[in-house]
């Protein structure tokens, strides 16, 4: 009887997740242009892939990415929850505000930054150069694009981090705290032995999310560059949604995802790992 | 939990807090000045307060982006898939919480599996079955995809809300002779409402704002979302940012309001949907 219930979450899962998903993984070793029938060619797709520079630059991307964000992010959030922690007035306030961009649609958020700061002609950084400011347009720059759109996915995700950060550091038992401020710990000491290693669950599990997250980025450059210029800002799954949809190489599409998918595999196998180990104890 | 702290560390702890809510704030300040200002003052100077207030940008917006049809499009979309994530997710977040069948295991190491799937695994093969089906422009469809995408999310949330009700409620109704579908409907779904509730509007947010399916699978002028029609706007008119700008704030403004009425809600589910509450 209790099975059926799990049936409509299974059934639309299956239909719209699993069944696409097995196909992904054997349209890999197809080449397919999306209408005429599919013509199997072994590893070609991948044996194109390790020959393609655009598919290197595109993978070192999203290393780079998966660098800043397991480092920037979560010290800022870090820090802002540590400091709410310590402000006993205004929490909520702070908290509020820390989370409105995660709120906002990335849309709309690549095109505030886009057009009112990066802008040369619309924008603060525009405004900064008639003023006399040396400054430039990251996202017109080969060398800057992929960082000028980690800037705005960083305001955009940062808060999110935060909050759950202080969520957790409101567990750690006030007892250990009051003990180490008795034996006259400074804020670095409180930091390093009492708050951290009482959050640790926490940050591991961001710290595996954030390598998902990573692999799977796609709006922000999407919408801010195209993974352009010249390729520069180019990250797995926007070269994917580029093969598929204006190549149609569908082949090729589904080979750059499941190359993006090994990655997520890895990280998805300590998140059920820790999960599941919380979820028992 | 209070640490009491010197004046110092207060005056420090406060001008960073203080710093980081001007970096938050200084984007979203940019798009409500400017979305009343004439394109060309935003030209001149986009710091600057506008001599006159252009109201017309939001006519405007309202027209380019045909926010009449947009809007209504998102809001079929979004209350779809409200409906469909609270109405499967329930059932199986209620029989996972009380492990109600043998496989329960097996069934939530999928679910949390899928969680971390990238879209892309599964878009392409799909994006051409829907064109083989006809499902291309149909909102319904869609609301299918944002269902199974989210639902495993919205699983593992409503299931801790399961497991936090006393075990004797069920027991008792079933002592009296109730069956498994009277204990979940009349009992269990009553009480856990308060976490229905919360799924419900975190999965509204997630579908008011999503990009990358809706944009691949409405693509007819009349089935556009409102975001997707707001970034062919900013592509097409890219000169006018006061009408983008205008645009951005009237699909911006119902989110805002609605999550500060309800912040509390929100984020403790969109927290604890990730991190075991």
């Amino acid at each position: 009887m209790h099975r059926l219930f799990l049936i409509p979450t299974l059934l639309i899962n299956c239909l719209i997740i699993l069944i696409p998903a097995c196909l992904t993984i054997l349209l890999a070793f197809y080449s397919w242009d999306g209408m005429s029938s599919p013509r199997f060619i072994g590893f070609g797709n991948f044996v194109t892939l390790w020959n393609d520079r655009i598919f290197w630059r595109a993978f070192q991307n999203n290393l780079i990415w998966t660098a800043i964000f397991l480092t920037i992010p979560i010290a800022m959030g870090l820090l802002a929850a540590t400091m709410l922690l310590v402000a006993r007035r205004g929490r909520t306030f702070f908290q509020v505000i820390y989370f409105l961009p995660v709120v906002i649609a990335t849309v709309i958020t690549a095109r505030i930054w886009q057009g009112m700061i990066f802008s040369p002609v619309t924008g603060i950084f525009g405004y900064l150069q008639d003023l006399g400011l040396p400054i430039i347009n990251p996202l017109s720059k080969t060398s800057m694009a992929l960082y000028g759109v980690a800037t705005v996915d960083l305001w955009h995700w940062w808060g999110f981090l935060c909050v759950i950060f202080f969520a957790a550091l409101r567990q750690v038992p006030a007892e250990q705290i009051e003990a180490a401020r008795i034996e006259g710990a400074t804020f670095f000491q409180m930091m390093r032995y009492v708050l951290l290693p009482g959050i640790r669950p926490t940050i591991i599990l961001m710290m595996i999310m954030t390598v998902i997250w990573s692999f799977l980025v796609f709006d922000f450059v999407y919408i801010l560059t195209q993974g352009g210029p010249a390729f520069s800002s180019e990250v797995l799954s926007t070269m994917a949604y580029r093969k598929a949809f204006y190549d149609l190489n569908v082949g090729q599409a589904a080979a750059t995802s499941l190359v993006i998918s090994l990655f997520g595999l890895v990280a998805t196998y300590f998140y059920i790992r820790v999960q599941t180990q919380e979820g028992e104890a | 939990m209070s640490l009491i702290e010197s004046r110092l560390t207060m005056a420090i702890t406060y001008t960073v807090l203080g710093v980081l809510t001007f970096v938050t704030l200084f984007p979203i300040a940019l798009l409500v000045l400017n979305a009343v200002k004439a394109s060309p003052e935003i030209v001149q100077n986009p710091l600057a307060l506008p001599s006159v207030l252009r109201w017309d940008n939001f006519t405007r917006a309202w027209d380019d982006a045909r926010f009449g049809t947009t809007l209504l499009n998102s809001a079929k979309l979004t209350a779809l898939t409200i409906v469909l994530v609270c109405t499967t997710g329930s059932a199986t977040a209620y029989v996972l919480a009380r492990k109600k069948v043998k496989s329960w295991k097996i069934v939530t190491f999928y679910l949390l599996a899928t969680t971390t799937a990238p879209i892309q695994l599964f878009l392409f093969p799909l994006y051409f079955g829907f064109a083989r089906l006809g499902l291309i422009n149909n909102i319904f469809a869609v609301a299918l995809v944002y269902t199974a995408i989210w639902s495993p999310f919205a699983v593992m949330l409503m299931r801790t809300y399961f497991l936090a009700i006393p075990k004797e409620m069920e027991e008792a109704a079933l002592v009296d002779g109730a069956t498994p579908w009277q204990v979940f409907s009349k009992i269990m779904l009553p009480m856990a409402s308060p976490g229905i509730l919360t799924v419900a509007l975190i999965i509204g947010l997630y579908s008011w704002n999503e990009f990358l399916i809706s944009t691949t699978f409405l693509q007819q002028q009349d089935k556009l979302t409102a975001v997707v029609s707001f970034f062919l706007l900013s592509g097409q008119y890219s000169s006018d940012w006061g009408e983008i700008m205008a645009a951005a704030l009237i699909i911006v403004l119902p989110v805002v309001i609605l999550f500060v009425a309800l912040q509390r809600r929100f984020i403790e589910g969109m927290a604890g949907g990730s991190v075991k509450g």
